[in-house]
């Protein structure tokens, strides 16, 4: 019995204690200031508008880890939407087949990998910072981006592209299905991979993970791939939402994916962070913004309230290991 | 045989510490400690890692606050204990190891620090900054460009503007701490010569250093502490280093040469006119199996870039390197390490282990694919493969998954040690296995290497001090400015003549 809760406790971390106490408090305090919050509606509205910044987020946790950051995220995800966009275009509009989707996917994997690949080569080759070249990157596609629509929405896609965004499979929103397999492909990456040990040794010390025999340039490059792969997938799963593609759609979303991510514990330079409490404070966000509007309160407040949690959070941690630094000094 | 300075028997202390007690979460750090310091002394305070020498120094610097009953006497004044404001008003410096100082600031404002920060006029006065870092640095007799940003000097320089810094203060008393950890032999002994100096013009110093030598070179008397409790005070005149050691350890430790023939065994590692300009000239050198070859010299020989071309880190520019008969060019030390070379850093802290993770995963790293079970990582492997080593080895640790930075300098070389071999090296280069780590603990390291070469593994012995390649090698090979300049036989030689050379 102990053995098992300390399995879970281990293979949870202590990255865990954040999100978690922070869910409790969340489903506490709408859960006892509105009836209604706890109901399917409630959980129907998160489990929609999680998968977005989600995706996005999970593709801002892999640089992060490495002790980076790929600030091309969201236009990346517009770009490979673009990409998709484009291939029905060009191949029928509304009445093309579902095979010339799947193969606009592909491509707009590839496209998001290749952004990646060459993020990856420049940092991991001329030791560039990555906040510099991932900022080149978003610059370069979104005026790319805005040269290829001029500035407008691409839209008239077939029929079957809105259950994407919209359907469900068994009551489960067809987003969700998605975001939840990514979550669980990127838990097994960073728990059960080589390329995922190596992340977290770059993210803590790259030149003793070199003298170790690990081929670091290697781990980066895969790194900001897997990062722009990731990053079409939320591309995709938000064309299907929205029915259009737009460049700058989802551009507020950068910042709270790197929040996002420290909220779950993530280090902010990099070699510790684990998915699942990222998840946990991905919930806990739409939470805080589904209850709210609940409650009446505008939108942009639901946005002021997020930063505000978030400070939050940095003071408790502080006030955590002091407390925590504070017994071990007193002593017995 | 020792320098005279001001200090004389029978006079008042300007430090005397009585009942000190420190516990930190149920662990005794100190046990009733009484410690003096005469008016400008040099006095070393001697122990291993963990013995109570930092928290005491704490202590007197009111980092720490000791149990009730402690009698702290300065200079005429009676505490119960000191703050940091009192201690530095007292004229008490501490100049840690990392000597916390602002590389992109100039030398000049690293040494006036203290004077312009926090006083008032708010306005920064340049032509005083200039004026006290020069004073102060006349008074070491050195000369520095004191504009120049600090990081345009070497480590040995910014010693020295971390001492002047100190003297700004107006110390009375100053407490070094491993003073000497990264300098070569030259900035060593002009260090120890400021120290001198300072000890001439009143000051007391307190030294806290692992290099017995150089304690004994330059300490009036020596105060020895063990396992938080005190061993004795003892004067200089008429100690020697194994009398010390003994005492810091609380063992007596039978030093003998422990080479023996291995020139009938076969060759390993074959190294014929390896040369990279700058750094190594014509390097030629054989290992055998089961062989320890010793490579000693002055920092900055080559020894390290010598290592780290074997290790297929650097590029030779010519010569040869086989092993077991078969010529090897390594694009990256993954070839190195595939054809069976392993190299242990000089730098365990930022090149040979990642401090902040775990044990588990420094230990791992280079083995990965050994605990891989069906493609993914298996957590049961890594678990088991890191028990068998640690148990191997001998290492005392808490759990698997502490962060490696929780054990001693000792048993983090011993992790570092088992890292490589569990890639089941043929050759393993050992650079500096013993630098911060406590002399107790640094048999044990060689025991492990006598061990491992008794298996047969071919080990290169990297060190600067030459009686642990002296005693722990079968053959000793002399490196100066790149190039191999003698080989000994230990058992054919005596310490002082390999020593003679290395030193001269």
């Amino acid at each position: 019995m102990t053995t098992i809760l300390e399995r879970v406790k281990a293979a949870l971390g202590p990255e865990m204690a954040g999100p978690g106490l922070a869910f409790v408090a969340v489903v506490l305090v709408f859960g006892l200031a509105s009836p209604q919050f706890l109901s399917a509606a409630t959980f129907g509205s998160v489990a929609f508008q999680l998968p977005e910044l989600g995706l996005l987020t999970l593709a801002m946790l892999l640089p992060i880890l490495t002790g980076g950051l790929n600030l091309a995220i969201t236009f990346t995800a517009n770009i490979a939407g673009l990409t998709v966009a484009w291939v029905l275009r060009e191949n029928g509009g509304v009445d093309a087949g579902i095979g010339i989707f799947i193969a606009g996917c592909l491509l707009a994997l590839l496209v998001g990998a290749a952004s990646g690949v060459v993020m990856g080569l420049v940092i991991a080759f001329t030791r560039a910072h990555p906040i510099l070249v991932s900022l080149s990157m978003m610059i370069f596609l979104r005026g790319l981006g805005e040269f290829l629509t001029r500035g407008g929405d691409i839209s008239g896609f077939p029929a079957f592209v809105g259950p994407i965004g919209h359907g469900s499979i068994a009551g489960i929103p067809v987003p969700l299905i998605v975001f939840i397999a990514c979550v669980l492909a990127w838990h097994v990456l960073l728990g059960r991979t080589k390329l995922g040990f190596n992340t977290y040794m770059i993210g803590s010390n790259l030149e003793a993970t070199r003298y170790s025999g690990i081929n670091t340039r290697k781990a980066i490059v895969l790194v900001y791939t897997l990062s722009g792969v990731m990053c079409a997938v939320a591309g995709i799963i938000m064309l299907a939402r929205f029915n259009s593609v737009r460049i700058g759609h989802g551009e507020s979303y950068l910042l709270i994916t790197v929040l996002a991510c420290f909220l779950g514990g993530v280090n902010p330079f990099g070699g510790f962070g684990r998915v699942i409490p990222v998840f946990v404070a991905l919930v806990v966000l739409q939470l805080l913004s589904s209850g709210l509007n609940l409650i009446g309160a505008n939108q942009h407040l639901a946005t002021a309230v997020w930063g505000i949690l978030l400070v939050g959070v940095m003071i408790l941690r502080w006030v955590a290991t002091r407390i925590k630094f504070s017994i071990v000094r007193r002593g017995s | 045989m020792h320098q005279a300075t001001s200090a004389t028997v029978g006079e008042k202390p300007l430090l005397s510490l009585r009942n000190i007690n420190m516990t930190f979460g149920g662990i005794k750090a100190l046990k009733n400690v009484s410690f003096d310091v005469l008016p400008g002394e040099v006095h070393c305070l001697a122990g291993e890692n963990g013995c109570g020498k930092s928290t005491l120094i704490k202590v007197i610097t009111g980092v720490y606050r000791p149990a009730d009953g402690a009698v702290i006497e300065y200079d005429g004044e009676t505490y119960s204990h000191m703050s940091p404001v009192t201690a530095q008003d007292c004229g008490i410096q501490v100049i840690w190891q990392d000597l916390a100082l602002f590389p992109e600031m100039s030398v000049a404002e690293n040494i006036a620090f203290h004077e312009v920060v926090g006083r008032r006029p708010r306005l920064v006065d340049y032509g005083r900054i200039r004026r006290i870092a020069i004073d102060a640095l006349a008074r070491l007799g050195v000369t520095l460009d004191v504009e120049l940003p600090l990081k345009e000097y070497a480590i040995a320089q910014r010693q020295i503007v971390a001492i002047a810094r100190a003297l700004v203060g107006e110390a009375k008393l100053v407490f070094m701490d491993e003073p000497t950890a990264s300098l070569t032999q030259s900035e060593t002994d002009h260090l120890l010569d400021i120290v001198r100096t300072l000890s001439a013009s009143g000051v007391a110093v307190v030294f806290v250093s692992h290099r017995l030598a150089e304690v004994l070179e330059i300490s009036n008397r020596i105060t020895v502490l063990r396992d938080g409790a005190l061993v004795g005070v003892y004067p200089a005149g008429g100690m020697t280093q194994s009398r010390i050691t003994e005492l810091m350890t609380g063992k007596t430790f039978d030093q003998h040469v422990r080479a023996r023939p291995r020139d009938d065994h076969p060759v390993v590692l074959d190294v014929r006119g390896l040369t990279r300009p700058g750094q190594f000239e014509n390097i030629s050198l054989t290992v055998r199996r089961g062989e320890t070859v010793g490579i000693t010299g002055l920092l900055g020989a080559g020894r390290t870039e010598l290592a780290l071309a074997l290790f297929g880190m650097l590029k030779p520019a010519a010569g040869s390197i086989r092993i077991e008969g078969r010529e090897v060019r390594f694009g990256s030390n993954r070839d190195a390490i595939k054809a069976g070379v392993a190299y242990l850093s000089e730098d365990r802290l930022s090149l040979g282990l990642i401090q902040p993770q775990s044990i588990a995963d420094n230990l791992v790293i280079a083995s990965l694919r050994k605990i891989l079970s069906g493609g993914l990582l298996s957590d049961d492997r890594k678990r088991g493969l890191v028990s068998r080593w640690i148990a191997d080895l001998g290492v005392r640790i808490g759990r698997q998954a502490d962060a490696i930075s929780t054990l001693s300098g000792g048993n983090q070389q011993r992790v570092a040690i088992a890292k490589w071999l569990a890639t089941d090296p043929k050759i393993l280069i050992l650079d500096c296995p013993t630098v911060g780590v406590d002399v107790g603990a640094r048999a044990g390291i060689f025991d492990i290497v006598a061990k491992l070469a008794e298996s047969g593994l071919a080990i290169i012995l990297i060190s600067d001090e030459v009686p642990e390649v002296y005693f722990n090698a079968d053959r000793v090979l002399h490196m100066a400015q790149g190039r191999i300049v003698g080989s000994y036989d230990p058992r054919q030689t005596r310490l002082e003549e390999i020593e003679a050379a290395v030193y001269a």
